[in-house]
């Protein structure tokens, strides 16, 4: 009784000015079913959390950046130039690294420094390429590949036969087949690339199209445009990312690969690929090595940062990762 | 059983000649230097070459041409090497290359093989400790630096370190060891990986409780049911792994100067042999397309529960 007394007193205490009645609100009640999650916002908020990977995206913001403005610097010295001593008219081949020529010169007095920009560049620029160019055809077939039923044995069956040889023998006839160049190198890497990014989507599109979330959502009057930017993308991005940052390394293995073989870029277009060949050359020469360690340590640091940066994102951007 | 690996087998023998077709048809689009030889292509006036072109049947209809290419293929020719070794049937050069490459693939394989499976069975079993971390990190740099970049490394300072020979000798047994290794690293690596999430699979599931109810002791449990069982989906990789040994081998035997078929092709590659190519592609592909056959039998062979009347539906 005591007790019981002593806590109607309290509650009289309490000023009812602090209170309202809240009055209906039609939107508001709908609100309530949306909760605040973003999905790029937690997306960064997993990536952010690999310490290592960020590092690494740091580092290859740099390189990428670095790249496009190193012509740019003062004191450069042209890629394809061949440097001439003034004095006794001879090339300045196989000078070690100094003050005027950072890296050395290679066999016939190109400068290795602005050689190795250039040629990240241009590797890059063919990673970056090709990465595109499977996540269109990709998407593109795999989409029409789940879809549309009445194609799926014909896309099933050229998917087998180019699953069933090993890609490094398509890579190598197509580049032997095409001229020399940059694009034959693209092509011939887009060629077999799309397969693994067209099976993924058209399996997810055969599973999420019929599944009860997304029959829910229909039912609720869900645009198609809402369905696939909220329902269906979120699965595609961590596939897409991985496949885009892992694009990049495989496509320089690849040019690496074949200009080793003898079907890559022709000499004059530098390339990581090039290098590394030229530097080949003077593997067993100690003093010359440099030639070769500073292309393969770019090389190096250019693959391993997206390969790493590739699994991290792709675990990140996965939904079922979030939270 | 029966009918699945004889569906799969149609299957793979439909792929085959599909394959050998879109590659031969692809070869036709080659510049026609090929068929001359360097020196060839600057001596010859255009009559002559039209002649040799004539000679091997290039000017036939391309119906004509396919017609021919089957029957020789019937009767086991690839042709004749043009540049590499004129005249030479390839079926001869491919004869004596080959045990090399047979040789050093397969050891390879076996080292990769047990290696990597006692890797991943031992990273699966000390999961973020000390030894899954450790392996973790091979598994990445393995997969994330370019072969060509670790393969040189072996060959310059790991010959050094060693005291073994820089360039491979048919009759210096120790010439063998770097470039096996070397080309075994990398399957290694694959191996591990997969094994290790089929086993970390594997430890998650239900009949493990109810084993260990039954007081089966860890040992058992380990090795008789998820080791066993995470060994099924492994088998599949098994082919593939023969397929990335080609690729592998390209780089070492060039390396190496191992005489064997991947330094084959990129010497026919670099000397444009034509026929030489077309027959090293033809045969590799071959190698791909049973090696998946293979693996997909192999697989259904182990594993009752594998669906054997096959809709298609795997790959």
């Amino acid at each position: 009784m005591v007790k019981n007394n002593l806590e109607n007193s309290d509650i009289e205490e309490i000023d009812k000015s602090l209170f309202e009645f809240a009055k209906y609100d039609s939107k508001k009640a709908e609100l309530i079913g949306y909760s605040n999650y973003s999905y790029w916002k937690s997306t960064l908020n997993v990536f952010t959390k690999n310490k290592v990977a960020v590092f690494l995206l740091v580092v290859v913001v740099f390189l990428l950046l670095f790249t496009v403005v190193q012509p740019y610097l003062p004191n450069q010295h042209s890629p394809i130039k061949i440097n001439i001593d003034e004095k006794t008219g001879l090339q300045l081949r196989n000078l070690p690294p100094s003050a005027e020529y950072w890296f050395g010169t290679n066999s016939i007095g190109q400068d290795l420094w602005s050689r190795i920009w250039s040629g990240t560049r241009t590797s890059l620029f063919i990673g970056l390429t090709v990465g595109f160019i499977e996540l269109i055809i990709g998407i593109f077939i795999g989409s029409i590949w789940g879809y549309v039923r009445k194609f799926d044995p014909i896309i099933t069956e050229i998917y087998n036969v180019i699953t069933n040889v090993p890609t490094t023998i398509i890579l190598i006839l197509i580049a032997y087949i095409m001229k020399p160049g940059i694009i034959t190198i693209i092509v011939a890497m887009s060629v077999t690339r799309w397969t693994n990014m067209a099976r993924f989507v058209r399996n997810l599109v055969i599973i999420i199209r019929d599944r009860e979330y997304n029959l829910a959502s229909r039912c609720l009057g869900t645009p198609l445009s809402r369905i696939a930017t909220k329902n269906l993308l979120p699965y595609l991005v961590s596939v897409i990312m991985l496949r885009l940052a892992l694009a990049i390394p495989l496509a320089i293995g690849s040019e690496v690969f074949l200009t080793y073989i003898g079907i890559g870029l022709p000499v004059d277009v530098p390339s990581l690929g090039n290098l590394i060949n030229e530097g080949r050359v003077f593997m067993m020469v100690p003093s010359l090595r440099y030639q070769l360690l500073f292309p393969t340590a770019v090389l190096s640091i250019i693959t391993i940062s997206f390969y790493v940066m590739g699994n991290a994102f792709g675990d990140a951007s996965d939904p079922k990762n979030h939270l | 059983m029966f009918k699945y690996i004889i569906n799969r087998f149609l299957r793979s023998l439909l792929t085959l000649f599909v394959v050998i077709t879109v590659v031969f048809l692809l070869m036709r689009m080659m510049p026609e230097e090929g068929y001359f030889g360097k020196e060839g292509t600057d001596k010859l006036d255009a009559k002559q070459k039209e002649a040799i072109l004539t000679n091997l049947g290039l000017r036939d209809p391309m119906t004509v041409q396919l017609k021919n290419f089957y029957e020789e293929l019937l009767h086991g020719s690839l042709g004749d090497s043009i540049i590499y070794r004129p005249n030479v049937p390839i079926g001869k050069i491919i004869k004596e290359k080959a045990p090399y490459s047979i040789a050093i693939g397969l050891s390879a394989l076996g080292i990769s093989l047990i290696t990597g499976l006692i890797m991943g069975v031992i990273m699966a079993l000390k999961k973020n400790k000390i030894p899954d971390k450790i392996g973790t990190f091979y598994v990445v740099v393995i997969r994330a630096v370019p072969p060509i970049v670790y393969y040189l490394f072996i060959q310059v300072y790991l010959t050094k370190i060693l005291n073994l020979p820089i360039l491979f000798d048919v009759d210096e047994p120790s010439s063998w060891i770097l470039p096996t290794v070397a080309m075994a690293l990398g399957s290694i690596a694959g191996y591990a990986m997969w094994m290790r999430r089929y086993m970390v699979d594997e430890l998650n599931k239900d009949y493990l409780k109810l084993a260990r109810a039954k007081g089966l002791s860890e040992k058992k449990i380990m090795f008789y049911h998820v080791a066993r069982n995470a060994l099924v989906p492994m088998v599949q990789y098994l082919p593939a792994s023969i397929l990335f040994t080609i690729g592998g081998s390209i780089y070492i035997e060039s390396l190496f100067s191992i005489p064997g078929m991947g330094g084959l092709l990129v010497d026919s590659i670099q000397l444009q042999d034509n026929n030489l190519v077309q027959a090293l592609v033809l045969m590799f592909s071959v190698v791909g397309v049973l090696g998946l056959f293979l693996g997909d039998v192999l697989m259904a062979m182990l594993d009752p529960r594998i669906k054997l009347h096959g809709d298609g539906g795997g790959r």
